[in-house]
């Protein structure tokens, strides 16, 4: 079993391995040699993946002038960003009660936590959307950030990790006439940057992919989101133009997936500790 | 007495720290009954009425909705393809991350590449992957159906076939999450003490399945129990592939439960109707919760 020697098993293992990450990439590769190709091409040859004539250019236009790719990635942007800070905001003050605090509630708060790791978004659309209705506020970014504000997920993730930081560093914050608020922003934030790293991973991974919220309070395609605005791309585009199609794919696709390249080990880290914990 | 003195003050900054506790939670607390409880509480009430968006009065109408539910085709087509779907999503998806989560393990070399590669799906947008994937299943210029036909196989109508739309739908489920379960087996593998190999070797564990068998497996208890459990409910809560490739269809061979409550609450805006649906979802995820503690209470006692 050492490690370095070349074995069968060691063979046979990356084979494997590299087969599997093949057909794994494979829609990838299609959607990247597929956004390159002029119509004609896509219905003649589909499994040659170099394209014989170039169109990508051609495709990204068609791909930009159909839907304000801008606008949408904007707006995944915005809606992720306001989504994680205001479940940040109201989840860590809410931790620390719980977790360091003489908080009566806080066994009561764990229980109506733990009830609300239960329910999903879709359990509670129907009533939302009825309330937002009422109140006029579908097509927003108030209405599509505001049901997630609250995370009951990063309370109890916070939870988790805020136990774990000494009392005597909080004991020694308060000696030094620090308030409960600044505490909370000076030594506990500081301590749980792993812990809000991964949230934030975990957070912003989510709501960029959610269709379902998004689909529900939103007909006006100057808030709609990227997942959204890829589902009217598809409405408008009638037919089988595959081509514009993998191109507007690539385009939204791209941002995530490069952020995911480029901190791949904090996305893999982040993943495992809300997940492990969750 | 001398207690008493020094009691007062203490018991004063308790009540302090007891206010600022309340303060600090007020937030959180507010939202959640906003946004969690009173909606969850709303659905159950809701369920029991014949609301419809648009029309100004409604009434109580006891279980007629779930009367009506069992009754409804749609929507006990929708149950089974619900079923059908997890049930071939969830254990595949389990079965190939843990062997790719144990190969990964075991190589020294390409760790970080392979990780990446098989994760890559789970860090991608699901609505534009779905897309591609609609041109690789496509009958005719589909290279999925291209590359069956260099071998003689006359491919299917994937996703427009009530046949297969099901299976085609799971290879997509089963591709996005494998990574996402590969990363949490690969943390459950990390996690397991190397002293307990060596131990197993010496106790006569020889071969690599008696470890697998003796050790890992074992080992693995807690996380595969998590794992199963969150591959079950987001299997459950497939919706995004349904909404953007088939619509329910061909001939309701796709409506999954999401989907159906998507349908009947927010375009047909039959709300009463399809809160009822969305109580039956609801306890859904609550049995497959119980039973995780259950089964957490009983057998898995290693973590």
């Amino acid at each position: 079993m050492t490690a370095h020697s070349i074995t069968i098993g060691r063979i046979l293992r990356f084979c494997l391995l590299s087969l599997g990450a093949l057909l794994f990439l494979a829609p990838y590769i299609f959607m990247i040699s597929t956004a390159g190709k002029a119509q004609s091409e896509i219905f003649s040859s589909s499994l040659s993946l170099v394209p014989e004539q170039w169109s990508y250019v051609e495709n990204f236009v068609k791909a930009l002038s159909r839907v304000s790719m801008p606008t949408l990635l904007l707006n995944g942007v915005i809606v992720c960003a306001l989504i994680f800070l205001a479940q940040v905001v109201v989840a860590i003050p809410c931790a620390y009660s719980m977790a360091k605090l003489k908080f009566r509630a806080a066994r009561f708060m764990m229980v109506l936590v733990m009830l609300g790791l239960l329910v999903p978004i879709h359990a509670t659309a129907l009533p939302l959307y009825v309330a937002f209705d009422r109140l006029a506020v579908l097509n927003s970014y108030a209405a599509l950030v505001a049901p997630f504000s609250i995370s009951v997920f990063a309370i109890f993730l916070f939870l988790q990790f805020f136990r774990a930081i000494p009392d005597d560093l909080i004991h020694a914050a308060r000696l030094d006439g620090m308030s409960e608020v600044g505490i909370v922003a000076r030594v506990v934030v500081p301590n749980a940057w792993p812990a809000i790293t991964a949230f934030a991973i975990f957070s912003v991974v989510a709501h960029w992919n959610d269709l379902f919220w998004p689909l529900v309070v939103v007909t006006n395609q100057n808030y709609a989101t990227p997942p959204l605005g890829l589902l009217y791309f598809r409405a408008a585009e009638a037919g089988d133009d595959y081509g514009a199609l993998m191109a507007a794919t690539l385009i939204i696709t791209l941002p995530l997936i490069a952020a995911f390249l480029i901190a791949q080990k904090r996305f893999v880290e982040g993943i495992t500790m809300t997940g492990l914990k969750g | 007495m001398a207690n008493v003195a020094t009691d007062m003050p203490i018991l004063a900054a308790d009540r302090r720290e007891g206010r600022i506790a309340w303060l600090l939670a007020a937030p959180a607390i507010t939202l959640l009954f906003l946004f969690i409880l009173l909606p969850t509480l709303a659905v159950v009430v809701l369920g029991f009425t014949d609301f419809e968006l648009g029309f100004g009065s409604f009434r109580f109408v006891g279980f007629e909705n779930y009367a009506e539910l069992i009754g409804d085709r749609t929507f006990r087509r929708s149950l089974r393809n619900t079923a059908v779907y997890t049930a071939i999503v969830t254990p595949v998806s389990i079965a190939l991350a843990l062997a790719i989560a144990l190969l990964i393990e075991a190589e020294t070399r390409g760790k970080v590449f392979f990780r990446t590669v098989y994760f890559l799906p789970a860090a991608s947008l699901l609505v534009a992957m779905a897309t591609v994937w609609q041109f690789l299943f496509h009958p005719t210029i589909g290279p999925i159906n291209a590359f069956l036909a260099e071998f003689g196989i006359a491919g299917p109508n994937w996703l427009g076939a009530s046949g297969t739309v099901l299976y085609g739908l799971a290879i997509i489920g089963i591709w996005q999450s494998v990574g996402f379960n590969m990363v949490l087996f690969l943390a459950g593998l990390t996690a397991i003490p190397r002293d307990l190999y060596a131990a197993a070797e010496v106790d006569g564990a020889r071969s690599w399945l008696d470890r697998f068998r003796l050790v890992t497996w074992p080992m693995l208890g807690p996380t595969m129990l998590f794992v199963t459990t969150i591959s079950i409910i987001n299997s459950v809560k497939v919706f995004e592939t349904v909404k953007t490739l088939t619509e329910g269809g061909p001939n309701k061979a796709s409506e999954v439960l999401l989907f159906t409550i998507y349908q009947e609450g927010f375009v047909y805006l039959r709300v009463g109707y399809a809160s009822a649906m969305t109580v039956v979802f609801l306890a859904i995820l609550v049995v497959l919760m119980f039973l995780q503690y259950r089964v957490l209470d009983r057998k898995v006692h290693y973590a």
